[in-house]
């Protein structure tokens, strides 16, 4: 398992950049192509080629179909996101195959943005070996109402060209509807989706268990169901870990005391 | 009935049983109707043809299927929790083990939305290594496809020759990354190391032997006429059903589709920079999937030796802080893989890890349409379609 200064072996950055608060990506000019996560809605990319712009152009102009259905959109990176209102969800499917050309379904999933809990409890704080997330909650591209999100991607065999739809869930009574009778590949998307984040699909032919047993309690991709390895055991990647030279010995012992 | 009462009057039958006696029962059933109850017949999770632990349950009417479910999950490793809990670079060795066929192709995609999230490019010379890679596990795993695709309908030889040949080029995986299956040999902003002295020599002798391969796998099978009678016909799937269950790569383009994310997709790696020809059939039979693949095999050869020719100098890492937190944002990568598409839905919160990943796996759709594909084929055919859609059961389950 590589620890992140494994990232980049031999390479000049190892040198310059100051251990620990290293947030900035790499400044060197020619290095960076794209723009920031995030542009101003219906801007493409500065990088995109003409016949590129042209399509995504005529892509935002296909999509005001959904008129007051789309509650936001934007363009991240070469992909168009739209958020829509969960009552469309059906329609945006049927919108999208017939309107967009969009005949392929790539998936659909979910995402939870409740902040991931500080991994074994406030102890674990000084744990470097996982990531630590920000324990506010932040709406990703498009925004977000809520804690769920469903979220698919369709794409066009002949246009070549794709777009993600968001739409929030209700916290309390997760339901969606189904896209199975637009697009038939939706059924196994949507039982993952209903096993993982409890999302139940109206309209779903059977909704059962895709991966998990049947018997399984719980939505295991929700942010507060834990990792049960992690709580078990603590990841015992900071034991092996020896302080840098010239850095005092403090920090291998507060690893220790934590790893009891 | 009269009956021979002594054994000594009755005709001797096999272990002294006499034949007669059981007659009357034989007659009794020659007029009833048989019973054709519908059979359900579980195939795998331990099944060859399965690649792995896939079930199908299968319900019979004589040969024929009625239906079948297929029952995945034997092998789920819950990747995108795990993702949560790990930092980027140790998230490649997790996508390694999902289309373990080809493992440096699913690196590509996920540190391709990394690099784009942090406004990293890899250097033009780590791209091209990528490149070649890439390319390198496309013709290991279609190798062993155009071996085993025979196998599983009756011919033994051309796995023997499959397994034979793809040696040659995990051998040549594995001398530039040090991993037959797993090299976790990408990192973000390019490569771990560069290619070791005299590789691109022997990659470009390895060519030739992909290029016999080939040629051997069109003349043995191919013209096989047993081979054309097993797989001609059979599990055709239509374009459009193809694409809404989202079945991607050679199992679409055997079905017609002319799309290739190499070309059609957002660019990446060197592929706008390659001159390359998108093969597709009009057919989207088994056997069109066949004849897909191996044009493939050929045009991932020959852009192996047009990159070995490109090659540039130069460094394979960019410059990358020592410690990578990917800034806040989300991004949608999506590549080619030799199973199709491979497609990574990266949400980042400013950590050190990924906040959400949604891995997009192409065996996970390709398999999906079994359902509607295997209804009313023989029971032999079935083994022939698992075969023909090629997919990796850890793609499948992740």
């Amino acid at each position: 398992m590589p620890s992140p200064d494994d990232a980049a072996p031999g390479s000049a950055a190892a040198a310059d950049a100051a251990a620990g608060d290293a947030a900035a990506p790499a400044s060197d000019s020619d290095a960076v192509v794209s723009e920031g996560p995030e542009g101003s809605a219906g801007v493409p990319p500065a990088e995109a080629s003409e016949p590129m712009r042209q399509e995504q152009q005529e892509l935002h102009g296909r999509l005001s179909v959904l008129g007051d259905s789309v509650i936001e959109s934007t363009q991240v990176f070469d992909d168009i996101v739209v958020r829509i209102k969960l009552e469309s969800w059906r329609r945006a499917a049927e919108v999208a195959r017939h309107e967009l050309e969009c005949d392929y379904l790539s998936f659909i999933s979910g995402i939870d943005w409740a902040p991931a809990p500080k991994e074994g409890g406030d102890e674990g704080a000084s744990d470097t070996s996982a990531p630590v997330q920000p324990t506010e909650m932040t709406p990703g591209a498009a925004g977000a109402a809520g804690r769920y999100q469903v979220f698919a991607h369709v794409q066009s065999t002949r246009r070549h060209w794709g777009v993600t739809f968001k739409a929030d869930v209700d916290e309390s009574d997760p339901r969606v509807e189904s896209w199975v009778s637009v697009y038939p590949g939706a059924d196994w998307h949507e039982r993952e989706c209903w096993e993982m984040y409890g999302f139940s699909f109206d309209g779903h032919p059977s909704l059962r268990h895709l991966y998990l047993p049947s018997e399984f309690e719980g939505h295991p991709l929700r942010k507060d169901f834990p990792l049960l390895a992690r709580v078990v055991k603590p990841w015992p990647g900071l034991v092996d870990v020896e302080p840098m030279p010239g850095e005092p010995a403090e920090a291998s012992a507060t690893a220790e005391t934590t790893d009891q | 009935m009269t009956r021979p009462t002594t054994a000594s009057e009755r005709p001797a039958g096999p272990a002294g049983l006499d034949p007669g006696a059981f007659r009357h029962l034989a007659d009794a059933q020659v007029n009833v109707e048989l019973d054709t109850g519908d059979m359900i017949l579980n195939l795998g999770p331990q099944h060859p043809a399965t690649h792995g632990t896939l079930r199908l349950v299968v319900r019979l009417d004589g040969e024929r299927v009625i239906s079948a479910d297929p029952v995945i999950g034997y092998m789920h490793r819950g990747y995108e929790k795990l993702t949560e809990f790990r930092t980027y670079p140790q998230v490649t060795t997790l996508i390694n083990r999902i289309d373990w066929l080809s493992s440096f192709a699913n690196e590509v995609p996920f540190l391709d939305g990394a690099e784009q999230l942090m406004g990293i490019e890899a250097p033009p010379r780590a791209k091209y290594i990528r490149t070649v890679l890439t390319e390198l596990s496309r013709i290991a795993t279609f190798l062993l496809f155009l071996g085993e695709m025979g196998l599983q309908v009756g011919a033994l030889t051309p796995a023997f020759y499959g397994f034979r040949d793809r040696e040659h080029i995990l051998n040549l995986i594995e001398a530039a990354t040090g991993g037959r299956f797993h090299p976790n040999f990408n990192r973000i902003g390019g490569l771990k190391e560069d290619l070791p002295w005299g590789w691109m020599a022997e990659c470009r002798d390895a060519m030739k032997i992909v290029f016999d391969a080939c040629h051997t796998f069109e003349n043995l099978v191919l013209g096989n006429e047993i081979f054309e009678a097993r797989t001609k016909n059979i599990g055709i799937i239509p374009a459009e059903v193809g694409a809404s269950y989202g079945v991607s790569g050679s199992n679409l383009r055997a079905s017609g589709v002319d799309w290739d994310l190499r070309r059609d997709g957002r660019p990446y790696l060197v592929y706008p920079d390659l001159d390359f020809q998108v093969h597709t059939h009009p057919d989207g039979d088994s056997y069109s999937r066949y004849v897909v693949r191996l044009e493939e095999t050929r045009e991932a050869a020959r852009m192996v030796l047009q990159c070995l020719d490109a090659m540039p100098s130069g460094p394979i890492m960019a410059k990358v802080p020592r410690i990578i937190k990917v800034p806040e944002g989300e991004v949608w990568v999506e590549t080619e893989n030799p199973l199709g598409q491979m497609g990574y839905y990266v949400v980042s919160k400013g950590a050190t890890g990924p906040f959400r990943v949604k891995i997009r796996s192409a065996s996970f759709s390709n398999v999906s349409i079994l359902p509607w594909l295997l209804q009313g084929v023989y029971v032999p055919d079935v083994i022939t379609i698992l075969a023909s859609l090629y997919f990796i059961l850890g793609d499948i389950d992740r």
